[in-house]
């Protein structure tokens, strides 16, 4: 299936530069300056810029495990190689169901699927998306590409990168009035979407055209400005990228984050004091957007009330268990679903996509996705997309809200109760349970054996800064269960009289790499060393085809401040005014990765399962998620 | 500092024990026991010669529980019988089984419970079935499952199903301790009723193709010790020394095909007590002219150093990849696992059971009574627990009919097979 999606992909973006070939090569050989150095000494023109490879080369000595991480990074270059990415689940819709491509493609898709079985290298890059040279001749054209979506008609700048990508410039002499065709159409569709166009170019923009821009060396000056003002340029180019899984944007590259910032909504200060392995995550300095977002409500048009509500509710830390969140997020799409009106001239199953997308790029801004939103964004939007042309805006309306409904009830609702059932049978009398933080399914399986009349004890494991044990055990206490607290600290000293360990996850990895709340992992471990088995619960919506050997790649950062200070207790300021030190780095990371050696099971909705079945049922409904 | 540590969290769990699940579960248990002391006999009888009556209630009572004595489970009531305890008359009854003609279908037996007149039964049905010596319990269940479906009055697919639903809840209920009647009884509905036989506008081809895959079924089932035999060939090699566990009707037919294939080898079988079935392992291959030994099942850690691989069979392979088998089978796993000896379980995949035990005691408990020899005090509590769980990381390879499989791959089997 990555294969065929590579493929759909990357075949447009090598016809332009097959388009390109014959006019450039005459006039454009000077400018070539900025790429071509580096391209010669290396892959022909992955290298980025000298400042921005010595970024590349620090954050991968950090260890980045994904091979080809630095062309992912400093190209346009879209290959689902590792699928890290949280906004690639949102942003790519399965291709085939796409409306954008329909929507870009228009006419031309049959001739440009034919194109797809001639060209050679287009070929080649699909199938071997991981491969060295196919990767660098796929980038290569795809960075070309990118170049002239950014300058548009300036032909003469894409032109001149052209020489110094020499593989696929030979074919498609004829490809010219095709090309005419498409920018005709281009035109044509910028005219149409007018005022919309500018939202869409923070979703989208913000990770592929910062890169692109910087790419571009000397051109960048009169492209970018052209590429400011021309707005017009770029929804076909977004519609086309969504098909890909996004490049992760990496925060330490600063030429795309400066780019990404310009176009936020959310003015996010960064935090200055990162920690070394940490800084290819995004973190910003807490408590200073609400107020400035909070006047640009009025602003702000394409934005749903609702969604905006659930994004400030996820930055001001309001929703923070993950199915809350999620639960939140659809019911704001719903909302926002309900009011939405297709403008003239629009199909609504395009239209209402790139809404989606918006509104998604907004809540990222808010706080990135857990990976469980991103399979219910994917979910929505195949939905959006599999919806027929011919139903009429109101029943195409009713039927996703149903569908939300649906996937809010089987995935989340009726999962819990299938995970709860199966749960309660490993509780006994005279058990000791031990649960850390807060996950709602757990306490929703405590619960249940109470009510059960099964007769145990609860032990609640807490952490800073957060607290979030103490609602839990404020809700067990309460229905009259027998409780312990105390924080992660004293986990080993409580360990021996433990029987069960249940924890809940954020998302489980393909390699059984339970993907949790930090702390997690340490609270497994324990468990594991005194051989008390440790059973995680969690959604099947959750699973993620994704593998993840660390904590480092893919995480989320907290605000610093939490952990510096204390609440409450004003006697410890050692930390106050020290935030900005240049030799202090607050780390509040997030979550963590435990690996599969740690948990004795997993429960999901469909049943009991070791995590070495994880994969299976990612395998074998990973889709129905999609689909149901 | 690290040994204070250690004895320190001993001393807790010293402390704490009486506290724990698994003393809570013990005393209840010992609490029953007591019960059943006061209501009679504690004698240990290792043969169960109550069958016969059992057979009785059960065609009486629709729903029965079927086991008179609680204190010896239904299953290994059925394998002493099957198996031939040693006991003073073990020779003689091994030679009986030995001369009795293995390979006879006993189409007239099912002819026979087919009579006219007499209700149909299920339990009827299996319990002729299950008198072979060679046919497991689950294929007994198999086979007297298709036979309902053959003798079914029913004139709809819905009535038919439900009548099957009936007769393999009654089988199971007969033996709830036995891991594959139960998982077999599943298995097979899984296996016939999901077809597209259902979807047949006539009743009877329907019915004849029910029919069809229940017996295909049944064969299957069947063969499935061969196909095991045949796959497990390629890791016996010559010159190696095998340890197994008890007697284990696949274990058997894989070394009996070893030997057939003039393979040179020797087993080290364990005594395998309480019910000593290893003796009689070690009698069937003496008569195969393999090289025997005899261990107690305390010197398996002793004897491991010469072994090569172990060979266990399984009472049921659960959802993680690990085994329930025969109790003793863990602390073998773990002596061949400290040593980096290979494990390897032959197991039919009818034996597959969507079960998933935590530790020891998260399972159905199997009781077998103990003869010590001597009378053992009232105030002394015996461990009468018939078998334990081995979890998956001890085992090395599992050899079923449906291929060789990781202990992983048995995940993949069962939620393809179920869901």
């Amino acid at each position: 299936m990555d294969q065929r999606r590579t493929s759909r992909l990357i075949d447009p973006k090598v016809r332009h530069v097959g388009f390109f070939t014959p006019a450039a090569p005459p006039d454009s050989l000077p400018p070539p300056v900025s790429v071509s150095p580096s391209g010669n000494s290396l892959s022909p023109v992955m290298i980025p810029p000298p400042r921005h490879a010595s970024d590349n080369l620090s954050s991968r000595a950090v260890g980045v495990p994904v091979p080809a991480s630095t062309q992912r990074r400093s190209s346009t270059d879209n290959l689902p190689v590792g699928s890290y990415n949280p906004s690639e689940s949102l942003l790519g819709t399965s291709p085939v169901l796409s409306p954008s491509s329909n929507l870009v493609n228009g006419e031309f898709s049959e001739d440009s699927a034919n194109w797809i079985r001639r060209s050679n290298s287009g070929k080649l890059a699909s199938s071997f998306p991981s491969g060295g040279f196919d990767l660098t001749a796929a980038s290569e054209a795809k960075k070309v590409q990118g170049v002239s979506e950014k300058v548009g008609g300036t032909v003469v700048g894409v032109a001149n990168d052209l020489p110094s990508s020499s593989k696929p410039l030979k074919e498609k002499t004829t490809k010219a009035n095709r090309r005419a065709l498409q920018e005709s159409q281009r035109a044509a569709k910028a005219a149409a979407k007018g005022g919309a166009a500018p939202a869409h170019e923070q979703q989208v923009g913000k990770a592929v055209k910062a890169a692109s821009h910087k790419k571009d060396g000397p051109l960048v000056t009169s492209s970018v400005a052209a590429s400011e003002k021309k707005g017009g340029d770029r929804p076909p180019e977004k519609d086309r990228k969504k098909d890909v899984p996004l490049p992760r944007m990496q925060f330490d590259d600063k030429g795309r984050v400066e780019k990404a910032k310009r176009r936020a909504v959310v003015k996010q200060t960064e935090a200055r004091n990162r920690v070394e392995l940490f800084r290819h995550l995004p973190q910003y300095e807490h408590g200073t957007q609400l107020p400035d977002l909070e006047t640009k409500f009025f602003q702000l048009d394409p934005m749903h009330p609702a969604v905006y509500k659930v994004g400030l509710q996820y930055l001001a830390g309001d929703i923070l268990e993950s199915n809350a969140r999620c639960i939140a997020m659809l019911q704001a799409f719903q909302e926002a679903i309900k009011d939405y009106s297709t403008p003239p001239e629009k199909t609504l199953t395009r239209d209402l996509a790139a809404k989606i997308n918006s509104f998604v790029s907004f809540l990222i801004e808010c706080r990135p996705l857990s990976i469980s939103m991103g399979n219910a964004i994917r979910f929505l939007k195949a939905h959006i997309a599999k919806l027929p042309v011919t139903l009429a805006e109101s029943e195409a309306k009713a039927s996703l809200c149903s569908d939300i409904d649906r996937f809010i009830n089987e995935k989340i609702v009726v999962a819990d109760k299938v995970i709860v059932r199966h749960a309660v049978t490993k509780i006994r009398d005279g058990d000791v349970l031990l649960t850390y933080g807060s996950s709602s399914v757990v306490e929703m399986i405590l619960l249940h054996a109470h009510e059960l009349g099964k007769n145990f004890r609860v032990v609640v494991v807490d952490s800073r800064p957060n607290l979030e044990g103490q609602a839990l055990l404020r809700s067990l206490v309460g229905k009259g269960l027998s409780c312990t607290y105390t924080h992660i600290n004293a986990v080993s000293y409580i360990m021996p009289e433990v029987t069960r360990v249940f924890l809940g996850a954020a998302s489980v990895l393909s390699n059984g790499t339970v993907y949790s709340r930090v702390g997690t992992a340490c609270v497994a471990m324990v468990a594991h060393a005194f051989h008390v088995p440790v059973l995680i619960c969690c959604e099947a919506y959750k699973f993620h085809e994704r593998v993840q050997l660390d904590s480092i790649c893919s995480n989320e950062l907290g605000d610093p401040d939490a952990i510096s200070k204390v609440s409450g207790r004003v006697d410890i300021n050692y930390l106050d005014n020290w935030a900005n030190k240049e030799n202090l780095q607050l780390l509040n990371l997030l979550y963590d990765a435990t690996p599969s050696d740690y948990i004795s099971m997993i429960i999901t909705d469909y049943g009991m399962v070791p995590p070495t079945s994880v994969p299976v049922i990612v395998r074998e409904y990973g889709s129905e998620h999609l689909l149901i | 500092p690290f040994d204070t540590h250690q004895t320190y969290y001993t001393s807790t769990h010293n402390y704490m024990w009486w506290r724990s699940a698994s003393f809570v579960l013990d005393k209840q248990q010992q609490q029953q026991l007591l019960q059943y002391d006061d209501v009679g006999k504690h004698e240990s009888r290792l043969f169960s010669p109550t069958t016969p009556s059992s057979m009785a209630e059960t065609i009486q009572n629709p729903n029965p529980n079927p086991n008179p004595n609680p204190n010896i489970s239904a299953y290994y009531q059925t394998r002493a019988a099957h198996h031939g305890v040693v006991t003073s008359d073990w020779l003689a009854q091994a030679q009986a089984a030995v001369g009795r003609d293995r390979d006879d279908l006993p189409s007239e037996i099912s002819s026979k419970s087919n009579d006219p007149g007499k209700p149909f039964s299920v339990i009827d049905e299996f319990n002729n079935w299950r008198k072979q010596p060679d046919l497991a319990e689950a294929v007994a269940a198999i086979r007297a499952l298709a036979s309902v479906i053959r003798s079914s009055e029913a004139t709809t697919m819905m009535e038919l199903e439900i009548e099957l639903k009936k007769a393999s809840d009654s089988l199971k209920s007969w033996d709830t301790t036995s891991i594959s009647l139960t998982a077999g009884c599943d298995l097979f509905m899984r296996y016939v009723t999901r077809t597209s036989a259902l979807e047949y506008e006539d009743f009877n081809s329907a019915k004849s193709r029910l029919i069809e895959r229940a017996e295909k079924f049944g064969e299957i089932s069947y063969k499935a010790r061969k196909i095991i035999a045949m796959l497990s060939q390629d890791f016996i090699f010559d010159g190696c020394t095998i340890l197994v566990h008890g007697f284990s009707r696949v274990v058997f037919e894989v070394l009996k095909m070893a030997a057939q294939n003039r393979k040179l080898f020797r087993v080290f079988c364990t005594e395998g007590r309480p019910d000593r079935t290893g003796l009689r392992l070690s009698n069937e291959l003496m008569k195969l002219d393999v090289p025997v030994k005899l261990v107690i099942d305390s010197a398996v850690a002793y004897s491991m150093d010469e072994v090569d691989m172990v060979f266990v069979g399984a009472d049921g392979v659960v959802e993680s990849g690990g085994i329930i088998n025969m109790m003793g089978t863990y602390q073998i796993a773990l002596v061949a696992n400290s040593m980096n000896k290979p494990v390897y379980v032959a197991a039919e995949s009818y034996k597959f059971a969507r079960l998933y035990p935590l530790d020891q005691k998260d399972m159905v408990p199997a009781l077998h009574p103990i003869d010590f020899g001597v009378p053992i005090p009232s105030k002394v509590e015996v461990e009468t627990s018939a078998r334990d769980y081995t979890p998956p990381q001890y085992l090395t390879l599992l050899f079923t009919d449906l291929g060789i499989l990781t202990p992983s791959a048995v995940s993949d089997e069962l939620i393809q097979l179920y869901l």
